[in-house]
């Protein structure tokens, strides 16, 4: 089971220069509510942003992470 | 199986956001919403007055997959409004607190902040007001 210290990092580590707040929204292991702030989100939708963060984990999100509310933030 | 194989869940799908100028697919109805992030959806759009079709995406989970490969989308809810996708509860919530909703749906931003209905513990599934 995911935590929120594995989501922060593996939203770091897949958007370049992507830094992200992570806390695990209930403490049950699954609703997680992330902040994220990258340059690469420039010019991108809000739609476009956040398909870039739920691409990090594909398949997972709806799956073991039942939720990952976002917040994205344009560097 | 062909690539030309008949899919009738994703053309019901793909025709319901065509056909609707705003339609939400979510978890349960807008009157027993099952998950926290539909209900609030429900109780934004509720506030804004616009009319809206509603799909319950739990009694067939190939709704849902239809769906997400349609929109290219993974959670639920998802609200379309003139056949594009404009998001999930966090994007609707947030375009609500700046007022690009409204400007989306045509609509003035309401005085009052919305009511979210209660989530439904269990209880009958059906799909409301979906265009068959």
């Amino acid at each position: 089971m995911p935590d929120a210290a594995d989501i922060k990092a593996r939203i770091e580590a897949a958007i370049p220069g992507a830094r992200a707040e992570v806390e695990d929204w209930t403490g049950g292991g699954d609703h997680f509510r992330a902040t994220v702030s990258a340059p690469a989100f420039a010019g991108l939708s809000r739609i476009q942003q956040h398909r870039l963060v739920y691409g990090v984990f594909g398949g997972e999100i709806g799956g073991p992470i039942h939720a990952l509310s976002l917040t994205t933030i344009s560097e | 199986m062909s690539e030309q194989q008949e899919n009738p869940i994703r053309d019901a799908v793909t025709s319901a956001i065509a056909e609707n100028e705003v339609i939400l697919f979510m978890k349960g109805t807008p009157d027993t919403p099952a998950c926290g992030f539909s209900a609030r959806t429900v109780g934004i759009l509720q506030s804004l007055g616009v009319p809206f079709a509603a799909v319950n995406v739990l009694p067939d989970p190939r709704i849902r997959e239809e769906l997400s490969a349609v929109s290219q989308w993974p959670t639920i809810p998802q609200l379309f409004v003139g056949g594009e996708l404009i998001g999930g509860c966090d994007i609707v919530t947030e375009m609500f607190e700046t007022g690009e909703l409204a400007e989306v749906l045509g609509v003035d931003s309401p005085q009052e902040a919305p009511v979210t209905p209660a989530v439904a513990g269990g209880g009958t599934m059906q799909i409301e007001n979906r265009v068959s």
